[in-house]
């Protein structure tokens, strides 16, 4: 399979802090990867890596094909980015929201209008496509910020914790979208700390104190650790039985 | 380009959709030059006064009427004791209180000199001045008249002329004042508010992972600041003079280049505080505690930089609005040209450039 990203020995350091320690992975494209790890792993350390926001210590790493340290302005056209927080602009009306990020990606006018319409149909907006941000409930705006940061067609597109603050029956419509997009060749690059949400990834990572413990897909995970869920496999990881 | 205009589009909606930030940019610069041009100012008009008239004769009484005649005081109250004095002023009746000695008349012409007293009330240092001047003006002059008959000539004239500001107007002081400090409330604080808030709500992370530069996001953030500032500035002017009559004497073009300078200036430093501010209360203290205040205080705008302790004028150095209201007070009241204001000019956008510059380290420090 083709790998969209590869990191070798990706490692990060603030001061004497290992934030990511010797990091190695490769997610292949149209791939469903998850990291997960309880907060303070180095899940978003990995996530800011990749995206070019933070600069690794050391490692070789490439996404889209392209080397972080050399080419993250171009890297930055070929990847999509939801954070916790959405992102989106409370102040502003959905489709003036769309438009933003439509156009700070340089979609063309008329491409921007084509994918409002398709969006405003797939989540069926459009009675309220100029209410404010602000007045949505949170699951709104959750799938609407990963509609907007696949808009451009990346080849991968980063979520981080993206399903934090909404309810479990709003967490399953959110993963559905994620296999449509999935399903289209874009990447999905998902951090999260809900154990239970790593079964519908195709490949996870856990990491536990800035180190990778295990990769694999759930059900080789489960069988390996001999646990029930994923859940079960993190509670063997992160707190190994002593003595 | 196109990039751009979308992100400058955004941020005129942000900052029209919020009504606070609508009061502050449009409201507060005119209440301002409003209110310092009525109530700033250091003329006095209708000031109350008790006379205490221990004579009563022709020449205090033409006295008192001349005082009254002046439009500067109003006699509210007549004494017939001195021991009234303490109870006019305690109560506020009077601001001051002329007494007029005994036999005055008499005693005018004699070497005997006549005698009047001004007690005032010094609570309010400035406005006791100002009255004591202006009754010892009017004093003057009365007696001037009374002497010209005489034969004995006066050794020394004197002849005042006020150039640049002939009536001693207030506005010719606070309008250059008043624009440095709106300029730099609004440039300075607003941008620091603003990119601390895309910080705080975690759109700015969601920016730097676009392919927007930095310096792209930066520039689309103050657009429309220079905008609304710039504005904000002909504003200023035009009700400075169609409301309080003060002119520009010199070069109305230069004028506005500096005006768009300072604002230049302000804004790089309104982002040189939102690279050390994470939400917007840090943001906004920051401004206020670092430009505002030493703004008012400072600059020369209310109290003159030569009367404070050197420690207090050399800070007065380092703040932009100084220079700022010298290259304004030049242009406007006095009429000259960039020759006159190139070395000012020059230390601003040397600031511009160093604010500019710490602005950039600061900002690639904090991304690593």
């Amino acid at each position: 399979m083709e790998k969209v990203i590869e990191a070798v020995d990706m490692t990060k350091k603030f001061g004497s802090f290992v934030a990511n320690d010797s990091l190695t992975f490769n997610v292949g494209r149209g791939e469903i990867f998850g990291l997960l790890g309880a907060n303070g792993a180095g899940k978003t350390t990995a996530i800011r890596i990749m995206c070019g926001l933070l600069r690794p210590t050391s490692g070789k790493i490439t996404v889209a094909g392209m080397n972080v340290y050399r080419q993250a302005e171009r890297i930055k056209r070929r990847i999509g980015y939801m954070s916790q927080s959405f992102s989106l602009y409370e102040d502003l009306t959905i489709l003036e929201n769309i438009r933003f990020y439509g156009g700070i990606y340089g979609l063309p006018e008329r491409v921007i209008r084509r994918k409002s319409q398709e969006l405003a149909e797939k989540l069926d907006f459009w009675r309220i496509r100029n209410s404010l941000i602000g007045s949505l409930p949170p699951g709104w705006k959750q799938k609407l910020s990963f509609s907007i940061a696949v808009m451009h067609r990346p080849d991968i597109v980063f979520l981080d914790e993206p399903t934090s603050g909404v309810d479990p029956d709003t967490r399953r419509q959110f993963w559905d979208l994620i296999y449509e997009t999935a399903a289209e060749g874009i990447t999905v690059f998902v951090t999260t700390h809900y154990m239970d949400e790593a079964e519908y990834c195709e490949r996870v990572c856990i990491m536990a104190d800035g180190r990778i413990e295990a990769t694999g897909s759930p059900a080789d995970l489960k069988e390996l650790y001999g646990a029930g869920s994923i859940d079960d496999v993190f509670v063997k990881i992160a707190r190994p039985p002593r003595g | 380009m196109k990039r751009f205009a979308g992100f400058v589009i955004k941020e005129f909606l942000h900052i029209f959709r919020d009504y606070r930030t609508m009061v502050i940019l449009f409201g507060i610069p005119v209440a301002q030059i409003l209110i310092f041009g009525f109530v700033i100012t250091n003329e006095i008009r209708d000031v109350d006064l008790a006379v205490l008239d221990m004579s009563r004769d022709e020449e205090t009484r033409g006295i008192t009427e001349r005082v009254e005649a002046s439009g500067y005081f109003t006699i509210q109250k007549r004494l017939e004791s001195p021991g009234e004095i303490e109870a006019v002023l305690r109560s506020g009746t009077a601001r001051a209180v002329i007494v007029f000695g005994q036999r005055f008349a008499e005693r005018l012409p004699g070497e005997d000199k006549a005698q009047i007293q001004i007690v005032a009330d010094a609570s309010d240092p400035n406005t006791a001045t100002l009255v004591t001047n202006y009754l010892n003006a009017i004093f003057t002059s009365y007696e001037m008249e009374l002497v010209k008959p005489s034969p004995v000539p006066h050794l020394i004239e004197t002849q005042e002329r006020m150039v640049y500001n002939p009536n001693m107007e207030g506005v010719y002081m606070f309008v250059p004042g008043t624009m440095a400090m709106i300029l730099m409330l609004i440039c300075a604080m607003m941008t620091s508010i603003t990119i601390a808030r895309e910080k705080e709500t975690g759109t700015m992370e969601t920016l730097l992972v676009s392919p927007l530069r930095p310096f792209q996001i930066i520039a689309g953030k103050i657009t429309p600041y220079i905008v609304l500032s710039f504005i904000n500035a002909i504003t200023i002017l035009l009700l400075s003079y169609f409301v309080f009559g003060l002119p520009v004497h010199g070069s109305l073009v230069l004028l506005l280049a500096q005006c768009l300078l300072y604002t230049v200036m302000a804004l790089s430093l309104g982002i040189l505080i939102s690279t050390v501010s994470n939400n917007q209360v840090t943001a906004m203290m920051i401004s206020m505690f670092t430009l505002m205040i030493p703004t008012i205080l400072l600059s020369g705008f209310i109290y003159p930089v030569e009367n404070m302790p050197p420690l207090l004028q050399w800070l007065s150095y380092i703040m932009p609005p100084r220079y700022f209201i010298e290259i304004i007070k030049n242009i406007m009241i006095k009429g000259t040209g960039i020759l006159f204001v190139w070395q000012q000019t020059l230390v601003i956008a040397a600031m511009t450039v160093v604010f500019v510059g710490a602005s950039v380290l600061n900002f690639k420090v904090r991304l690593e």
